[in-house]
């Protein structure tokens, strides 16, 4: 008995090997990203431009020279609503600087709900939407609220996930950054 | 005549009151819950992932529904309203991603996936049919060997 088998083209092979691996290699690229952390330390931060709820467009590059604290916020968030008091305090105790700025980011928040918040907790520093969450993306952020303290260089100097629980920590950390010029 | 101006004028008023505005659906005014879900079925909030916006649960998406009835009431399409959240909040909010540069392998791979599975098993299946009717044709074999093998297995049975 003859063994029926039609040899398969080398066309074939080469095509049905290359589908595999584009495949594996768009699996490979996806994993990666997904199990990369949030930024850490040291790292550079990524360049973002944010346009704040009142219009004004703010580049990171722009930033560089300032020490930047920019928290990532939700109004549907409980944590954030805590912390929020002790980032305004913090702000208004550097304001005055110009060496220090402020940046809140609304991920996945509604307008009218993120102005309503601003408002309720008086806060003054600049905030705008984070359109197609793509800083916070950038940032590899997990949740809100979570704060990066990006030094002079424009480097991750602080991560804080979760909320600050008195204005002292925010303090600490800018104090350090301000005094290492 | 007169009954043929007759049936023709009410044919008019007919077709008039199928074609006036009134008889398409629209939604005006303050949309209703059945309306915010049919569109919110086709999104998804970020942070509830896997779960449609309209039985999510959480307070982002109850703002975010909030947010489909004042589009809605303002005048938006369904599609408008999808254009809105994915400018808003990025593609992956949305059930359907548009068919656009590596969103297309959604669309075409398991189409593809499909038509090949059904090729190699319809090809296999004619050659399974084709070697077994081969088997059936075989000349049986007869020959002293093969007899007395058959006899001692059936002895030591």
């Amino acid at each position: 008995m003859t063994e029926d088998k039609r040899p398969v083209s080398i066309l074939g092979r080469v095509l049905a090997w290359g589908l595999l691996l584009a495949l594996l290699a768009l699996v490979a690229v996806q994993l990666r990203s997904s199990l990369q952390g949030i930024l850490t330390r040291g790292e550079q931060a990524p360049a973002f431009t944010l346009t704040t709820f009142d219009g004004q467009t703010i580049r990171s590059e722009e930033l560089l020279g300032k020490v930047v604290v920019l928290n990532i916020w939700a109004s549907w968030c409980a944590p954030c609503i805590e912390e929020a008091a002790h980032l305004e305090q913090a702000w208004q105790h550097y304001q005055e600087r110009g060496d220090v700025v402020f940046l809140g980011l609304a991920y996945v928040d509604t307008e009218k709900e993120s102005l309503a918040f601003i408002e309720e907790h008086n806060i003054s520093y600049l905030n705008g939407p984070d359109l197609g969450t793509t800083i916070y993306m950038a940032f590899r952020a997990r949740g809100v609220p979570e704060t990066f303290v990006i030094n002079k260089y424009g480097e991750i100097a602080s991560v804080k996930i979760g909320p600050y629980l008195s204005i002292e920590e925010i303090t600490t950390v800018v104090d350090r950054l301000l005094e290492l010029d | 005549m007169r009954r043929l101006a007759v049936v023709f004028v009410l044919s008019l008023l007919l077709a008039a009151c199928v074609s006036s505005p009134a008889a398409v659906p629209t939604v005006q005014g303050t949309p209703s819950a059945d309306e915010v879900n049919a569109v919110a079925k086709n999104l998804y909030c970020p942070v509830c992932a896997n779960v449609p916006l309209d039985v999510c649960g959480t307070a982002a998406c109850a703002q975010w529904r909030g947010q489909i009835a004042e589009l809605l009431a303002e005048g938006y399409s369904e599609q408008q309203v999808y254009d809105y959240f994915a400018a808003q909040y990025g593609q992956s909010v949305l059930a359907l991603p548009p068919a656009r540069g590596l969103n297309w392998l959604v669309y075409v791979i398991p189409p593809l996936g499909i038509v090949l599975a059904g090729f190699l098993l319809g090809r296999n299946l004619a050659r399974w049919k084709q070697s077994a009717a081969g088997a059936a044709d075989l000349p049986t074999v007869d020959d002293d060997y093969a007899r007395s093998l058959e006899e001692e297995l059936k002895a030591r049975r």
